[in-house]
């Protein structure tokens, strides 16, 4: 009986939700320019890379240049928003990406716009710098011109757009008040996690129960100077440290409870490799032109 | 000792069987469908704009305004919550409405390119730009619809969390109907470009 319950559960554990998606030919994300159409020269590729890298150490904002042969059958709105939902370009919790497709033998564009920007970069505005700044160039088979224009109204928009400030790789804040509430909140909690544990270990459970509570109590005090948040903080942790004593079952807590923070920082200004900040969600916002 | 890990299996179990999957399921799902009202309400407030400009045009086709008229009133008269979602008529009679809409709007779209003062008319050519954009954000909505339904009800569908599912009696949802499968795997109806 035990064993078939057991089975059952380890059944039921092991099972993974699959998600299917149609495959497509979506280009690999190589950087801020994925010229597959080969339509820019070397120099080309390396002046309009370097301004959307200007552009993204400026405002945060990631824009990408895409450029295909073509993308029939499809639509280019629905290649587009394809694209943009897989590559999510832009930054992770603010999601300011934006994605020019070109579509060379269609003689097809488009600016798909991620949620956030659509206030900065509403449809008309797209179809605007399609039809001024774009289109014009491209008639002419001046495709660097028309995308260097383009990125230009498209980088002075964003601009315009109150965004939180791109994040300097290696420059941390400088430590204000609430700086260090948050170290001694985070010294606390691991303090009680792995210094209760180890005083547990050497003076018993009760009396290291006690020991940690007055630790923390006097650290507390000594930061808040709050006798009465001191005291509390340290009957709290007293109590943890005992409870915890009952079974060592937090050890499995620690391990996977803590990894989440890394996100913000990816693809933000770092100079060397490009990678998506993995924020943008593409509803359907831009506009599409042809020329 | 021995309870705490049972209660832990019994957690991970349940876990592992989709119990959190399906309230996440079925909360995606019902702000899926919300998107899927926002953008056709977005859509309804354009049309009196681009009425207003046709009518401009004294010549313009009166069958064809009407038809957006009536279609657009249609459309907008019927109430519609996130409860419409258990009920297929009423579902059904929605996506019937709306659907005429579209229909009514690509008409008057494709009619319009016999107009050369409209076409030439800043005003209008501003509201096109809108209306492409609203059917494009109206076919993304509805498709992450249609994909949260379907990862609800494969979900609801397969082992083992179908027992979840048949223990809570959770139903498998609504997608839409075929034919309007059909128009979204299909371009967009709305092409101002060629027509």
């Amino acid at each position: 009986m035990f064993v078939r319950w057991v089975t059952t559960l380890v059944l039921c554990c092991a099972a993974l939700c699959s998600a299917a998606q149609a495959p497509a030919p979506i280009p690999q994300l190589i950087g801020h320019l994925v010229d597959t159409a080969n339509i820019l020269s070397s120099e080309q590729r390396l002046a309009l890379e370097q301004k959307l890298v200007t552009l993204e150490s400026g405002t945060g904002s990631q824009v990408v240049v895409l450029t295909v042969v073509s993308t029939q059958p499809e639509d280019i709105a629905s290649f587009s928003n394809r694209v943009g939902n897989t590559w999510k370009i832009g930054r992770k919790g603010i999601g300011d990406g934006l994605l020019v497709v070109v579509a060379k033998d269609d003689h097809k564009l488009r600016i798909e716009v991620a949620k956030t920007l659509e206030g900065a970069i509403p449809d008309l505005a797209a179809k605007q710098i399609i039809d001024t700044a774009i289109a014009p160039h491209f008639k002419q088979n001046d495709y660097a011109g028309g995308l260097d224009a383009g990125i230009d109204q498209i980088g002075a928009l964003i601009k315009g757009e109150a965004l939180p400030v791109p994040r300097q790789s290696g420059s941390p804040k400088a430590g204000t008040g609430n700086f260090q509430w948050e170290n001694l909140i985070v010294f606390v909690f691991f303090g009680v996690f792995v210094g209760g544990a180890i005083i547990r270990r050497v003076l018993g459970n009760k009396l290291g129960s006690v020991f940690t509570g007055g630790v923390v109590g006097v650290l507390v005090n000594m930061f808040t100077g709050s006798v009465v948040i001191a005291a509390l903080a340290g009957f709290s942790a007293m109590v943890f440290v005992l409870i915890s004593s009952l079974g060592s079952a937090f050890r499995g807590f620690r391990g996977g409870g803590f990894g989440g923070g890394g996100g913000w920082s990816s693809g933000s200004g770092s100079g060397g490799g490009f990678s998506s900040g993995g924020g943008g969600d593409f509803g359907g916002g831009g506009a599409s032109g042809d020329w | 000792m021995k309870t705490l890990i049972m209660a832990l299996l019994a957690t991970a179990a349940l876990a592992g069987c989709g119990y959190n999957d399906f309230q996440r399921l079925d909360e995606q799902t019902t702000s899926a469908w919300s998107e899927v009202l926002n953008q056709y309400q977005r859509r309804a407030d354009l049309v009196p704009n681009i009425v207003a400009t046709v009518k401009g045009e004294a010549s313009f086709e009166q069958e064809t305004l009407t038809k957006v008229v009536e279609a657009r009133a249609k459309a907008t008269s019927m109430q519609v919550t996130p409860e419409t979602l258990n009920n297929p008529e009423a579902f059904k009679k929605f996506q019937a409405a709306q659907g005429e809409l579209s229909g009514a709007l690509s008409r008057l779209m494709v009619v319009s390119e016999r107009y050369p003062d409209l076409k030439a008319n800043k005003g209008f050519s501003d509201l096109r730009v809108q209306l492409e954009g609203t059917e494009n954000r109206i076919t993304v909505a509805r498709n992450r619809y249609i994909q949260s339904v379907q990862d609800y009800n494969v979900l609801a569908r397969s082992f083992p969390s179908n027992l979840t599912a048949m223990a809570f009696s959770y139903q498998s949802k609504p997608a839409f109907a075929v034919q309007n499968e059909a128009a979204i795997t299909a371009t967009p109806v709305v092409d101002f470009g060629k027509k």
